[in-house]
């Protein structure tokens, strides 16, 4: 060291200066509005405590923590807390048939209705049956609180009846969790849940509560003082960087809006409709963002990626700058990565500095609440355009307007006399219209639901974007349904997953939750089939799920339907599918299936085949555009 | 690959260290050395994190460990502007006709001998890893028998604290 040690700086670092250096932040801080709790955060009052045991004390907490639905199923380890449960005016709680299911509804609800989403379930397999729904929210950044029984305190480490370690086990596919064994930390840990679940980026938390610890007498007292020294979530860009993006776009003569599923998760929809006005770039919206800019508007180009139109992912691979604003350069996206957009600079607007660089190196980072970025990036522009002028975009357009009427969406009629699964898809979309909520599954179906329904809202969409979980689209759907009552709601699910989860029908049933459920059956796990025909020779290995037309129909969907109590209809003809729609939109006292049997040899185009660039993306088999007739 | 040393303030919570190893697991990260103890605040531990890496790949793992809730704060200490040793105790081969020339080496190097037996005795050393290393290769004539090393712990030179800065951040109201 020199001779002045004690003057000199502690080593600071690029680690360091990865958390940009947040003000104190208040205990506890503000959650955005769009995930907040309905009661809570709110000052310190204080309120005497009451002797309660500590089920009573969740059942409390829950209730304060703003929650009136809860999806699960109680088991051994659970148990003292459903006693209490039963007597809550202010919690409903919704029996599932499969702990699975209690997590994807949690997630369901959770999209329509911009809150938490709770599930709850016993410990060891109860707990171990949340784990696809915990990792499917986290991979799509859904705020989810999970609550599981544990065996008693004693017991734990000593493989006791229905132990496991669902802590530990959870820590790499959840946003945050917590063992508690002590009945006093009850309303502070679920307090500090809700926060984590719906602030920053969202996530699911998991609560992990000892048999012991429900059953001992404790005191409750809300609100709670939360304790979380290492979570400041950072929500408040930095307006140098916003300065910075401002002087990009305005002067980008190529530009494109990368916007992704954090445009949804913060409510920045109405933000982003003024910043893709004022900029007049071309905007893609990737599958998470569906409808978070309306897809009627004249500068939306769809969805980009493995399954995009080719408009968008040609303005992605010409463009000179790419603005990410909520999207995380997933590997679906951008094909290899080494020759994405390999012209442009990129401005890469996030919620978690982690996403930012992650993949794709970045030239302006700026790390925030989305709707605040966008609000304070609109402005930005506004002063750039009336330093410099607006850019001169007329020569983009002609490009892109070029591609959009050469390869527009489409798809071919099937020749095999069954329905084309597109235009069944369209035909929903068209009937159901901008203001139903659509949940799909993972496949084909999926894919179709995305490119040919036209979103206009950003709650209308959701899917298993990030983890692509078969089998949530029946419980995402009946979680949609519990939050958004008045809307209609679609499960578009595909046979093979609707194999998955459909025991929910039953909750839907008797709950009177009334779904409806677009089966898009082909007969076989299409997506899988789709790859065989293209990349495995044809060799249908282990794809053929024998449910549909000219098989045995294991099972009959349309009985199953009945069996569950709910209305099934068979389509097997185009002239049917509008009546079909039709009649299932006019019941609204039960669940309906409809089994639109559809032709198994439809694929899903354009595509972008794993592991190649984006360059190389086929409009439909075999055919590449040209990239340079217009150039 | 470089060496990086990283000071990592954590909340002292069942699972922390798991939840820290498993970050540098999941990227396939080789961690040289973990220390981990208490500090001067109540609750609130610090780890001394040695990995291998490329500068790239370590600011991603630096930002994924900042989103675990129970971290605090991470520093990355520069070999320039800190301090860093590690403990070690050796078990080395000493019969009457080595003990002497084993005595010298200990001298040499300003370690300790804390257990002597009629065969062998037991040295500890504090030092920086160069230090150690040295002092092991001096010692391996005589026959190492047993090894245990404490991984590096190390903080900044200078008066400033990161636990004073971590800590007030964390806990003075808005």
């Amino acid at each position: 060291m020199g001779s002045d040690p004690a003057g000199s700086a502690p080593a600071t670092t690029p680690a360091d200066a990865a958390r940009p250096s947040a003000a104190p932040v208040p205990t506890p801080p503000p959650a955005r509005a769009q995930v907040r709790p309905r009661s809570a955060p709110r000052q310190p009052v204080s309120v005497a405590a009451e002797d309660v045991t500590g089920a009573q004390s969740l059942v409390r907490s829950l209730e304060e923590a703003g929650v009136d639905t809860v999806f699960g199923i109680p088991g051994g380890a659970i148990l003292p807390a459903y006693d209490p449960l039963m007597d809550s005016t202010r919690l409903r709680h919704i029996l599932v048939r499969h702990e699975q299911g209690a997590g994807h509804a949690a997630s369901g609800y959770a999209y329509a209705t911009g809150r938490v989403g709770v599930c709850m379930a016993t410990s060891g397999p109860g707990a171990t049956n949340l784990v696809t729904p915990i990792a499917d929210a986290n991979m799509d950044s859904v705020p989810m609180v999970a609550i599981t029984g544990q065996v008693g305190a004693a017991s734990i480490g000593t493989d006791a009846f229905q132990e496991a370690d669902i802590v530990g086990i959870t820590m790499p596919v959840s946003k945050h969790n917590f063992l508690v064994t002590d009945p006093a930390e009850i309303p502070r840990v679920i307090a500090e849940a809700f926060h984590i679940a719906s602030t920053g980026r969202p996530g699911p938390v998991l609560v992990d509560i000892a048999k012991s610890a429900l059953q001992s007498r404790t005191t409750f007292s809300w609100p709670q003082q939360m304790n979380l020294p290492g979570y400041h979530p950072v929500t408040k860009p930095h307006s140098k960087q916003i300065r910075e993006a401002a002087k990009l776009l305005a002067s980008a003569r190529r530009p494109v809006l990368y916007v992704g599923g954090g445009a949804v998760r913060s409510g920045a929809s109405a933000e982003l409709r003024r910043l893709v006005d004022l900029s007049g770039a071309a905007v893609v919206t990737t599958l998470m963002a569906r409808g978070a800019v309306p897809d009627s508007h004249p500068q939306n180009l769809g969805m980009p990626g493995m399954h995009g139109t080719v408009p968008a992912v040609a303005a992605l691979q010409r463009a000179d700058l790419v603005v990410s604003l909520g999207a995380r350069f997933d590997d679906r996206v951008t094909g290899k990565l080494s020759s994405f957009a390999p012209g442009a600079a990129i401005v890469h607007a996030d919620i978690d500095p982690a996403e930012i660089g992650k993949n794709k190196r970045t030239d302006v980072p700026i790390v925030g609440d989305l709707r605040e970025t966008i609000a304070e990036l609109v402005p930005a522009l506004a002063d750039e355009h009336a330093r410099q002028g607006k850019p001169d975009l007329a020569a983009w357009w002609a490009t892109i307007d070029d591609w959009r009427e050469t390869y527009p969406l489409g798809y071919t009629h099937t020749d095999d006399g069954h329905l084309a699964p597109q235009g069944v898809i369209q035909r929903l979309g068209e009937l159901a219209g901008p203001d139903a909520i659509y949940a799909a599954g993972v496949g084909q179906h999926q894919m179709w639901a995305a490119q040919f329904i036209r979103y206009e809202r950003p709650d209308s969409w959701l899917n298993s974007g990030g983890l692509g979980t078969m089998g949530y689209s029946v419980p995402a759907a009946m979680g949609a349904k519990v939050g958004a009552p008045d809307r209609e709601v679609w499960s578009i699910d595909g046979d093979g997953c609707f194999q998955m989860t459909n025991q929910e029908l039953a909750t839907c049933a008797i709950n009177d939750i009334p779904i409806k459920v677009a089966l898009i059956n082909n007969s076989s796990l299409g997506m899988v089939r789709q790859w065989q025909t293209l990349f495995y020779e044809s060799r249908y290995s282990n794809t053929d799920l024998h449910t549909g037309h000219g098989t045995r129909r294991i099972p009959d969907f349309v009985k199953l339907a009945d069996a569950y109590g709910c209305v099934g209809i068979r389509v097997e003809h185009a002239n049917e599918v509008d009546a079909a729609i039709k009649r299932a939109q006019s019941i609204n006292d039960q669940p309906v299936v409809i089994d639109f049997h559809v032709s198994r040899d439809a694929m899903v185009w354009p595509m972008v085949a794993a592991g190649v660039s984006n360059d190389e993306i086929e409009y439909a088999r075999g055919i590449s555009p040209a990239w340079d007739r217009e150039e | 690959m470089t060496r990086h040393t990283l000071s990592v303030l954590v909340e002292n919570k069942p699972g922390v260290l798991t939840r820290a190893a498993a970050l540098f697991a999941r990227r396939s990260f080789n961690i040289n050395s973990l220390a981990v103890g208490p500090t001067e605040h109540e609750g609130i531990s610090r780890m001394t994190v040695v990995v291998d890496v490329d500068d790239l790949p370590l600011e991603q793992v630096t930002k994924q460990l900042n989103k675990l809730i129970n971290v605090i704060k991470i520093v990355e200490l520069e070999p320039d502007a800190s301090v860093q040793r590690e403990l070690m105790l050796v078990k080395v081969k000493a019969d009457l006709s080595t003990r002497t020339h084993v005595l010298q080496v200990v001298d040499l190097f300003r370690a300790h001998v804390v257990d002597v037996g009629t065969e062998a005795v037991t040295i500890e050393a504090t030092g920086a890893p160069d230090k150690l290393t040295a002092l092991l290769a001096a010692l391996e004539p005589f026959g190492v028998r047993e090894i245990v090393k404490s991984g590096t712990v190390g903080i900044g030179r200078g008066a400033r604290s990161i636990t004073d800065r971590a800590f007030e951040r964390a806990v003075r109201p808005a």
